[in-house]
């Protein structure tokens, strides 16, 4: 019996630490009283019943709809409960043996273990979650692994090397109604259309994939089994909410909420606008007798226009994410898309109730307009409380490094799975909540698992989207169809007529107010850009079929305009882009100028409405920032590091940032501690050297990571507790900061690749670098005792560094010090052709690369190496 | 206002309002909160300045009270130096620099009045008048912006030096070994501001009514 193990060793541990004893409570209490509910129906008890009542509620739209997101919930809460102990467990064991000095070090890590692991089990007691993770996970990841084998030789190397990763967790989100064959073909054209690289530059890959979805439902059809239909308790469920919470999470904060007046009008009164014009014009169709569409009523079609005329956040991320448009653009009609999902939220819940009696009144009007504020606040108050409460929880993770990202992720599900119980808007709570988690977890998670959480959103909603656009297209083929001329032309017709007027409408007003005009361009490509997605698609699957005869009809009308606008839009809006010349974004990545500008414009424009007595949008700022600071800073963030203004974070940031990138890039420590404050004035760079191309910067980077990684993990001994062996982690930052410094007076290290920086003969060289800093050769040394300094050598054929290495290499290292001296003739090779870089260099570089790694076999990469060095 | 105005009064108004760019309204709102912060006086004192409660928290407060004191603010030739005292004349011309920019402005204007505003921004940063911001002065800078922190310790040296030497990058490109980095002149400046100015173009609504916003970095 896991329950009553868990509560022998929850009493265990609180007799031995009283001050844990509280949060333990509070999870286990927690945990006692949910799970109550499981035992009785399974999974596939599904909400088929259909007891729909035709009376109005008192308040439409709001309700309590626990059923349908159950399964979800319960899971998520449940992992939640467990990382929850774990983490309460990992204190109480660490600050045990903190207090009893005699106690081995080592005992936390397997008394944490036990309860953890037996933490771990009791999911599994409940038979709801064992089939569905069981059964298909092992299924589909045999089929996905299968695929991939298949397609990976042949796929790009840099395009989707993680999607190995990607698709066996993702698989796991897939239940078992679908035929578990089609995520594979999807993963398949995920990679495969890759290999096709000039046919992706023309379209987009959102099309590829609805195509190949298509062709998946075509065999499937041709074989003679039904293919899946993407459900919508499956869409909104699984597939959506990753790909909204990598939007919030990665919001452009400052963008958004300098444009929030223009995002909100487009988002609401155009949203608005166009379903009631949708609506009310497809409505005046129908009535024209000879179509076949008399029993489409007002507000049936009111549904439909509400459903059909809002923007979709994922196509519009697809297709907007390949043609790079400038930021302004980009958030303006991404931020409608994804804030006009209340408004689709409130009118699709109040027609199909309106539908469904019958009969509107003025006050259910009102009460549909108190419903609007009512969902969208409601949303986004719910994803701040579940955002604080993740970033409070982030404080205490110091000591669990591995489940720092779990925390956000099931957060942030929790949020939107709360939001969806009570109707509220989903995609709304899940923004909030991602924007209001980041600063915070940020500061407080440490490094890598930050990486980790950006790259597990990353794969989880690029994953999501491929899968949502194959299902689109396999839908397609499945579903039922009733086509019917008329009705579908009007609609299409009347979605183009209806954008365009809303936003020739909108900005003119919009633009009396706004500094930065639209010009006719800009209008043209929000208008141009509002994409129908699968939110429409799976709305419409939701409607019942029994109040809507028309339903098929509806589908088809929506996939129709959807295929158009993904298709023909989609396909012909880079083109357009192109011929209007707009305005593309540029490379912005932000320099500490910049920062420094921008703090100080900030607080200048608010010390000025001070003088000037008044209150404007700067002076709210400033008053919410003290108040951020001052109060929940203080509370969210652990430690010192919650007094740390916001330019010093920054520049620690940027930093790091630098630092990794230099060790990427093979940066070696021989310059030091550069940015000496002392000889700042007279700070003499490098001459100038020929650039390598981008391409080829990045290739060898490649070449150096896969190195470099291969290298530290033989330093490392696996723990599958802590990622990185405390005292290793630290000095590693300091050698990376170190490093840093270099590349600050360095400049472009890679360059010595293929031309070495510095002849070591050049004597301006040599004598500013030692007149610079005299100290260099000492601080050397003294770096060298970081044992992941090693990767060094074996990854840089630069005939300096090399030397200088040799200078300073240590007894200690040996295996790798073997591997630099055999490297030496070579080393001395590449400086004889200082001025034929290209030729010869890969040869070199693929000789180092198979000394300094025994790992891969040299031949396989040799071509490609070859090739790119000489294209 | 009108009863206690003498026609002499509101020539004068009008003339400040044409002088400045500003409505008459606004120079009226204006003078109104001149004389509150002077009280009563005709002419402003740092001190004035220096007790606004608001401003007490500002970090770059000695800046921004000095902007207003500072020659070459009020006019573009005058000398450099610092003054005791302003009339409402200075004061309206300082608060000028923070007016949006006009919608029936032609491009010209616009692009003039940007450069001024970036002037002026320049200026705060440029405290010696030679035309660079020295290490020493963005030292300065970047010592005020963080110096409502207890502990910052060398950090705000070496993020200054970090940004001079980025500064230098983006500016001079390559540059011979023997070649001095001195101070960012104007030109560089508006170089390494570019990009954030172009973003700063972007602000969404401008609030009419609060003209006070420097908004319009349009490049």
């Amino acid at each position: 019996m896991p329950v009553r193990d868990l509560v022998r060793t929850t009493l265990n541990l609180i007799r031995f630490q009283p001050r844990c004893e509280h949060l333990l409570l509070l999870v286990f209490a927690l945990g006692t009283v949910l799970p109550l509910g499981v035992d009785g129906s399974g999974p596939s008890a599904e909400n088929h019943e259909s007891n729909v009542t035709h009376v109005k509620k008192p308040f439409p739209v709001l309700s309590f709809d626990y059923r349908h997101v159950r399964l979800p919930f319960e899971i998520a809460l449940w992992i939640l409960l467990a990382s929850l102990m774990k983490l309460a467990c990992n204190k109480a064991t660490l600050a045990l043996s903190l207090a009893s000095p005699c106690s081995h070090r080592d005992t936390r890590i397997p008394s944490s273990f036990d309860t953890g692991s037996m933490l771990y089990q009791i999911p599994s007691s409940f038979n709801t979650i064992n089939p569905v993770y069981g059964v298909m996970g092992s299924t589909a990841c045999n089929k996905a692994t299968l695929a991939l084998s298949l397609a990976s030789p042949c796929s790009h190397r840099d395009t989707r090397i993680p999607s190995s990763f990607d698709t066996g967790s993702m698989l796991y989100q897939i239940p078992s109604s679908f035929n578990t064959i089609n995520p594979v073909y999807g993963v398949m054209g995920s990679t495969g259309f890759h290999l096709i690289p000039r046919l992706s530059n023309i379209v987009p890959e959102s099309c590829l994939l609805i195509v190949v979805g298509l062709l998946v439902g075509g065999l499937i059809r041709m074989v003679g089994e039904d293919p899946p239909v993407l459900g919508s308790d499956v869409f909104f469920l699984c597939l959506l909410p990753p790909i909204i919470l990598d939007a919030g999470y990665f919001l452009p904060i400052r963008a958004f909420s300098e444009n929030t007046g223009t995002i909100l009008m487009f988002a609401v009164i155009g949203t608005l606008w166009n379903s009631f014009f949708m609506g009310g014009m497809l409505y005046a169709v129908c009535q024209i007798p000879g179509t076949g569409l008399e029993n489409v009523g007002l507000l049936p079609s009111l549904l439909f226009g509400s459903i059909i005329s809002a923007v979709d956040p994922v196509a519009v991320l697809a297709v907007f994410e390949e043609i790079h448009i400038n930021e302004l653009l980009h958030i303006l009609v991404f931020g409608e898309s994804l804030l006009n999902d209340a408004v689709t939220v409130v009118l699709y819940h109040l027609f199909e109730e309106y539908a469904g009696v019958g009969s509107v009144t003025f006050m259910d009007v009102l009460l549909g307009i108190i419903c609007f504020f009512v969902v969208s606040l409601g949303g986004v108050f719910m994803g701040i409380l579940y955002g604080l409460i993740a970033a409070f929880t982030s404080r205490f993770t110091s000591h669990t490094r591995v489940i720092e990202p779990l925390f956000v992720f099931l957060y942030s599900y929790m949020a939107y799975l709360s939001a969806e119980v009570f109707h509220l808007s989903g995609i709304m709570a899940l923004i909030a909540c991602g924007a209001v988690t980041r600063p915070y977890v940020e500061a407080n998670i440490s490094h890598k698992s930050h990486t980790t959480i950006k790259y597990f959103l990353k794969m989880w909603s690029s994953v999501s989207e491929t899968l949502i656009f194959v299902f689109l297209g396999v839908s397609t083929v499945a579903g039922p169809h009733q086509w019917n001329w008329t009705f579908v032309g009007c609609t299409l017709l009347f979605c183009l007529v209806s954008r365009v007027l809303g936003v020739i409408g909108l900005t003119s007003i919009i633009n009396k107010f706004r500094i930065v005009k639209l010009t006719t361009k800009d209008q043209f490509i929000i208008a141009y850009g509002g994409l129908r997605g699968a939110i429409a698609f799976s709305l419409g699957f939701l409607l019942d079929k029994h109040h809507f005869p028309m339903r098929d009809m509806f589908l088809t009308a929506i996939i129709t305009v959807i295929f158009f606008t993904v298709f023909v839009q989609g396909m012909t809006i880079r083109p357009l882009v192109e011929l209007l010349a707009v305005k593309k974004k540029q490379e912005t990545k932000r320099s500490i100028n910049e920062e420094i500008h921008t703090q100080f414009l900030d607080h200048l424009l608010t010390g000025i409405e001070d003088v000037c007595g008044h209150y404007g949008h700067h002076h709210w700022k400033d008053k919410l920032n003290r108040f951020n600071k001052k109060y929940i800073k203080k509370c969210l963030i652990a430690g010192e590091r919650s007094k740390e203004p916001q330019l010093i974070a920054f520049y620690h940031k940027m930093e790091m940032k630098q630092a990794i990138e230099l060790v990427e890039s093979g940066g070696i420590p021989k310059i030091p501690s550069a940015v000496s404050t002392v000889s700042m004035q007279n700070i003499k760079p490098k001459r100038a050297l020929p650039q390598l191309s981008k391409g080829k910067e990045e290739e060898i980077r490649n070449i150096l990571r896969s190195n470099l990684q291969r290298t530290r993990q033989r330093l490392r001994s696996y723990n599958r507790h802590t990622l990185v062996a405390d005292p290793y982690e630290d000095a590693w930052n300091q050698m990376l900061i170190r490093r840093q410094k270099a590349r600050q007076l360095e400049k472009r290290m890679t360059n010595y690749l293929t031309v070495p920086a510095n002849h070591p003969d050049s004597p301006t060289m040599t004598r500013s670098r030692l007149s610079s800093d005299p100290r260099g050769y000492s601080l050397k040394l003294n770096s060298g005792n970081v044992p992941a300094i090693v990767v060094d050598p074996a990854s840089s054929p630069s005939p300096e560094s090399v030397k200088l290495l040799d200078e300073s290499s240590k007894p200690g290292e040996e295996d790798e010090g073997i591997v630099m001296r055999a490297k030496l003739p070579d080393s001395s090779r590449t400086d004889e052709n200082v001025f034929s870089p290209g030729k010869d260099s890969p040869k070199v570089q693929c000789l180092v690369r198979c000394l300094s790694d025994p790992g891969p076999p040299p031949e396989e990469d040799k071509d490609d190496e070859y090739q790119s060095f000489l294209n | 206002m009108g009863a206690f105005h003498s026609r002499h009064v509101e020539n004068y108004i009008h003339d400040l309002a044409e002088k400045t760019g500003f409505s008459v309204e606004q120079v009226e709102i204006l003078h109104r909160r001149f004389k509150q912060l002077s009280r009563d006086e005709d002419t402003l004192q740092p001190e004035h300045l220096y007790s606004i409660p608001d401003l007490e928290f500002n970090p770059i407060r000695t800046q921004i009270v000095a902007a207003f004191f500072d020659k070459r603010n009020f006019d573009k030739y005058s000398p450099q130096g610092t003054v005791q005292e302003i009339g409402f004349e200075q004061f309206l011309t300082v608060m000028s620099h923070f007016r949006p920019l006009k919608l029936r402005m032609t491009e010209e204007q616009r692009e003039q009045l940007r450069l001024e505003k970036l002037q002026f921004l320049f200026n705060m940063y440029d405290l010696d008048n030679d035309g660079k911001i020295s290490l020493e002065e963005y030292r300065q800078v970047v010592y005020e912006l963080l110096s409502k922190n207890p502990k910052i310790g060398n950090e705000s040296a070496s993020i200054a030096d970090a940004a001079m030497l980025e500064a230098a990058r983006t500016c001079m490109g390559q540059m011979e070994p023997d070649q001095v980095y001195e101070g960012i002149t104007f030109q560089d400046f508006l170089k390494v501001c570019y990009s954030l100015f172009v973003s700063q173009a972007s602000l969404g609504f401008s609030n009419e009514d609060l003209f006070v916003k420097m908004n319009g970095f349009n490049p």
